[in-house]
């Protein structure tokens, strides 16, 4: 590039304002960490960023907000592929096996503690948590845990109480489509919804019923894996959700969240929607409402089994030099240490990702302060998660979302049966495993 | 023929023009090739592994039959993007221009939708419109009409295409505004003097006056419409319900950018390049025949 068309004045700022950067940077280590926590996650990303940066002197950890969670990590490739890949980056649950395959691209997290020389507990993470983000075969973390939550019900106690119902959630499919109908006559329009279908009413739905979503493991005994969503219980349980639909008991909002905003206006009385949006909820509704855990079928042997985390972990760059490993590690040992994942739990509602987090929230008496605000941890480790409970480890996850939305809408549209629904998604759905499994090397 | 102007050696007309062939070839070329490139090869998002896979990507895409319903909504939403777009903005146009007093005031007001983000657009008409809260749609279900566009797909269609034509109507509106001034009043006069009522003189004097102005407007929308709507769309709908307002360009952006899937995004963009490069040649082959300049 030409520089000739500069002032003086211009190249002399230019100049000294290199030298400043470069005088910084001989001085302490910049780790970048791009993210997707927008609006008081945000400030709490910065908030233990800054404080790791007063902790010591020789690292200085620079959060940067990229984007939602598909745009920090497409930013993320692509500055990769051009050679300037953050330290960090922060990619949600459905990206891991795009993560877990790109082998060359990451540093696993186990092997960075290792080589860095840090004490690092594996064991010391919640396991459903840990689980979806380790190695299949050798149990060993490749991404660290950060933002978790699952899915949760909430309820109006207040329209439970007008419609004479009993002040407890719900806890069976049967009794949520009671307690919908009734509160229907009560003068509601809405009984029930839930945002993210997919996570929540076949995702989840399969964990917490004990039944495999795909096979082999859910992908995690290898890429191989087929959608396994249309089985006899799952057809009959959107069959069950298509019955509400007909009736009115149950509405269909939106394929993302739009099920909160229904729940905390008053006009649905229950949802199922993730244990992230308490912190919304409680700041929007106008009445008291309760939590409680996903319901169930009660003669489904083995439910209610385990939750499946939704959210995201922090990744580590392949390819940057030991000195900022060794700054990273001390991060993310930060991050995940009891006080700062309690805080984080918490502020934000998700998860706590390491068992002493849990147990000093719990000790510190904010569950008896909040009530519910336990829910989804305790749905986490409910009963420890089979292999087929894990988590999910499938490829192009997010377009498989879509098809699985794309589909249930025309069930509660009346378009579609539920079974020929299902089926279709997952023979769309196998497809896009196959064109993935072509992509690996 | 003897007396011609010309300029000594060509070198000088080549390097005047090569500021925008550079531009061409940078933004243009460089991207289309680089496109068809990556629709002839299976890659992992990061580039770790690359195979060449031949016309695999568009063989898949074809044998969707998804894939040609996606076809159909988009010839379907473009057309009435721009019928709708064009239609009210001329109309606006028409009416803007017979007002005596606030001239300046109704231009400015018709032009401001131009300068909104589209995603905001979406959330604007995504308030009017909300099944529980917006309040059109109380209107309407105290009209006695049922509004649920989350599992309606004539309505999310109707959603979207109002969104994204109401966004367009200021950029016609300029235009065709331009276009009526550019009549000579005297020919309007003479016809009123002949008798031609308003409406006959609408359609048998401006209309036909006016057609470059329409032609040109009809390219840009249609490619308006094919790609530049997907922000409006992805907002609004996503999409849904089902696969009602999925439009091509909306496919490419959620399987490149969200989904990650490289080879079958390009080849999606090389059969939307194709398609839209063909409505540009008939357009220019059949419809410009009828443009009187």
């Amino acid at each position: 590039m030409a520089s000739s068309g500069f002032s003086p004045l211009v190249r002399l700022t230019a100049a000294a304002a290199l030298t400043g950067v470069m005088a910084s940077a001989n001085a302490v280590t910049e780790i970048t960490f791009w993210h997707s926590m927008d609006g008081a996650l945000g400030d709490k990303v910065n908030s233990i960023a800054s404080q790791f940066n007063a902790s010591q002197k020789e690292y200085k950890v620079v959060p940067v907000y990229k984007g939602q969670y598909d745009e920090s990590l497409a930013a993320a490739i692509a500055a990769y592929r051009s050679g300037n890949a953050p330290d960090i980056v922060q990619v949600f649950e459905v990206g891991t096996a795009t993560m877990m395959q790109a082998k060359k691209a990451v540093k696993p997290v186990w092997q960075l503690m290792a080589e860095s020389g840090e004490k690092f507990d594996e064991k010391a993470f919640i396991p459903a948590v840990a689980g979806y983000y380790a190695d299949a075969k050798t149990g060993h973390l490749i991404s660290m845990p950060f933002n978790s939550s699952t899915p949760v019900l909430y309820y109006n106690r207040d329209a439970f109480k007008k419609a004479g119902l009993p002040d407890a959630p719900p806890k069976t499919w049967p009794e949520l489509a009671a307690a919908a109908a009734k509160l229907k006559a009560s003068g509601l329009s809405c009984g029930y919804s839930t945002g993210w279908q997919g996570w929540v009413l076949l995702e989840n739905f399969s964990t917490w019923h004990n039944l495999p979503y795909a096979s082999l493991d859910n992908g995690f005994g290898g890429s191989k894996a087929v959608l396994q969503f249309n089985s006899p219980l799952h057809v009959k349980h959107i069959e069950f959700l298509q019955k509400m639909a007909k009736d009115g008991t149950f509405t269909y909002a939106g394929r993302k969240d739009e099920a909160s905003a229904k729940f905390y206006s008053g006009e649905c009385g229950i949802m199922t929607g993730s244990s992230g949006s308490l912190a919304n909820i409680r700041k929007n509704a106008k009445f008291a409402f309760g939590m409680g855990m996903m319901p169930y079928y009660p003669d489904v042997k083995g439910a209610p089994q385990n939750a499946i985390i939704g959210g995201a972990s922090l990744w580590v760059m392949g390819g940057k030099s030991a000195a900022e490993y060794k700054g990273v590690a001390r991060f993310l040992k930060m991050v995940s240490s009891p006080a700062v994942a309690a805080d984080w739990h918490q502020s934000t509602g998700y998860l706590p990702v390491v068992s002493a987090a849990y147990e000093l929230t719990r000790q510190q008496g904010f569950y008896d302060k909040f009530p519910g605000a336990d829910i989804a941890t305790r749905q986490m480790m409910n009963k420890p998660p089979k292999p087929y409970t894990r988590g999910l480890r499938l490829g192009y996850m997010p377009q498989i979302r879509t098809v699985v939305d794309e589909e249930l809408e025309s069930v509660w549209n009346g378009q579609k049966a539920p079974k020929a629904a299902l089926d279709s998604a997952v023979a769309r759905g196998n497809e896009l495993l196959r064109r993935f499994e072509k992509t690996a090397d | 023929m003897q007396n011609r102007i010309r300029f000594p050696g060509g070198w000088l007309g080549f390097l005047l023009m090569l500021p925008q062939l550079a531009i061409t070839v940078l933004f243009f070329v460089w991207p289309a090739a680089q496109a068809l490139w990556q629709s002839t090869q299976s890659q992992d998002p990061f580039g770790l592994a690359t195979r060449f896979v031949g016309v695999d990507n568009f063989s898949a895409l074809f044998q969707d039959p998804l894939y040609l319903g996606t076809v159909k909504t988009t010839l379907l939403f473009s057309a009435l993007v721009t019928a709708l777009g064009m239609g009210s903005a001329l109309l606006l146009a028409a009416m803007v221009n017979q007002v005596r007093f606030g001239k300046r005031f109704y231009q400015t007001v018709l032009i401001a939708p131009y300068a909104i983000a589209p995603s905001i657009v979406a959330v604007l008409w995504l308030f009017l419109f909300n099944p529980s809260l917006g309040w059109i749609s109380y209107l309407l279900r105290g009209a006695g009409y049922e509004w649920n566009h989350a599992l309606n797909g004539g309505q999310a269609l109707a959603l979207v295409v109002m969104a994204s034509a109401w966004k367009q109507v200021s950029y016609n509106f300029l235009f065709f505004y331009a276009g009526l001034q550019a009549i000579p009043a005297s020919l309007i006069e003479a016809a009123a003097m002949d008798g031609a009522g308003p409406l006959r003189r609408f359609r048998d004097l401006v209309l036909p006056l006016l057609s470059p102005t329409s032609f040109f407007l009809l390219v840009v929308n249609l490619v308006y419409a094919f790609f530049d709507t997907f922000a409006v769309v992805d907002a609004a709908t996503g999409g849904g319900p089902g696969k009602s307002t999925e439009t091509l360009i909306l496919k490419v952006y959620l399987e490149g950018f969200k989904g990650l899937d490289l080879g079958s995004s390009a080849a999606q963009s090389v059969v939307l390049m194709a398609i839209v490069g063909l409505l540009t040649v008939i357009q220019f082959r059949y419809v410009e025949r009828k443009v009187q300049y």
